[in-house]
C-alpha cells in the first residue's frame, strides 16, 4: 500500500493490519495489539517522518511466512536515531504528553527493527506465529 | 468512531462520560479542549468515566497525562473511573496506573475528592 501522509492513512493501515492479523489466525488480543503497534508506526511515519507532507508517501507491506507475521511501514522523511528515543518509563519522562509510540510497538510485537532508507525510515514489526496458526 | 463527551455535576465533581476512541486527531483534541475549558472556568475536581472508551492509542494516553497535569497544576484533582481491561492494561504497561487515581465505583470516586 502506498498512501498519502494523512491521518486517514493511519486509520486505513491500522484497519488493514487488523484484518491481516485476524486472517493469519492470531487471537483477538494479539490482533488488537498488532493493530495498535502498526497504528503507532504509521503515526510516526505520517507525523515524525513525513511531517504531513503532500510530497511524501507512506508505504505499508504485509506478509506472513511459516514463522512470522511481518509488517513494514516506511516514510520518506529525514530519518532518526532510535538511540535518541527517551525512555517513557523513567521518572523524568513519565508525565510527558508524548513519546510512548515506539515503546508500545516494542511491548506488543516480538521484534521491532529500524532501517535508514536515506531518505526515510522503515520500521519492521514482527509477531511470531504459533504452530497452530501455521496450520491455519 | 471518535470520542463523545457528556458532562454532569455530582456533589461538586465534574464527571465526563467519555465514549468511543481517544486517538490522535479529533478524539485527543476533543478531550484536550474539554479539559482546558473546565479548568478555565474553575472546575477543579474532574472524574473521567472511561467505561465506554473502547480504544486509546499513545496520543490518547498522552492526552490523559496532559489532562492530569493541567488539572493538578490548577490546584485540582483528575481521577479515572471504570477502565476497560484494554485501557487498564495500557496504563499498567506504561506505568501510569499508579500515577492516576483509578476508581471503579462512581459514588466512592466522587466522595474521594478533596473539597
Amino acid at each position: 500500500m502506498t498512501l498519502p501522509s494523512t491521518l486517514d492513512t493511519v486509520d486505513r493501515v491500522e484497519q488493514e493490519a487488523e484484518r491481516f492479523a485476524s486472517h493469519a489466525g492470531f487471537s483477538e488480543d494479539d490482533v488488537s495489539n498488532i493493530a495498535m503497534a502498526v497504528r503507532e508506526a504509521t503515526v510516526n511515519a505520517v507525523i515524525h517522518g513525513n511531517n504531513y507532507s503532500r510530497d511524501k508517501d507512506v508505504t505499508a507491506a504485509f506478509e506472513t511466512n511459516d514463522n512470522d507475521l511481518v509488517i513494514r511501514i516506511a516514510d520518506q522523511g529525514q530519518g532518526f536515531n532510535e538511540q535518541n528515543i527517551p525512555d517513557p518509563l523513567s521518572p523524568e519522562n513519565i508525565l510527558r504528553g508524548s513519546g510512548r509510540g515506539v515503546f508500545l510497538m516494542r511491548a506488543f510485537m516480538d521484534e521491532v527493527h529500524f532501517r535508514n532508507l536515506s531518505p526515510g525510515t522503515e520500521l519492521t514489526l514482527v509477531k511470531h506465529r504459533i504452530p497452530a496458526q501455521n496450520a491455519a | 468512531m471518535s470520542i463523545k463527551v457528556s458532562t454532569r455535576q455530582v456533589d461538586g465533581v465534574t464527571i465526563l462520560d467519555l465514549s468511543g476512541r481517544i486517538t490522535l486527531g479529533e478524539g485527543a483534541v476533543t478531550l484536550r479542549d474539554t479539559i482546558r475549558d473546565l479548568v478555565a472556568k474553575g472546575d477543579k475536581n474532574i472524574l473521567l468515566n472511561l467505561g465506554d472508551v473502547s480504544y486509546i492509542d499513545s496520543s490518547g494516553i498522552g492526552e490523559l497525562v496532559s489532562a492530569y497535569t493541567s488539572v493538578k497544576n490548577a490546584g485540582g484533582e483528575l481521577k479515572l473511573l471504570n477502565l476497560t481491561k484494554k485501557v487498564k492494561d495500557l496504563l499498567q504497561i506504561t506505568k501510569l496506573y499508579t500515577v492516576f487515581d483509578v476508581r471503579d465505583d462512581e459514588t466512592h470516586a466522587v466522595g474521594s475528592f478533596t473539597r
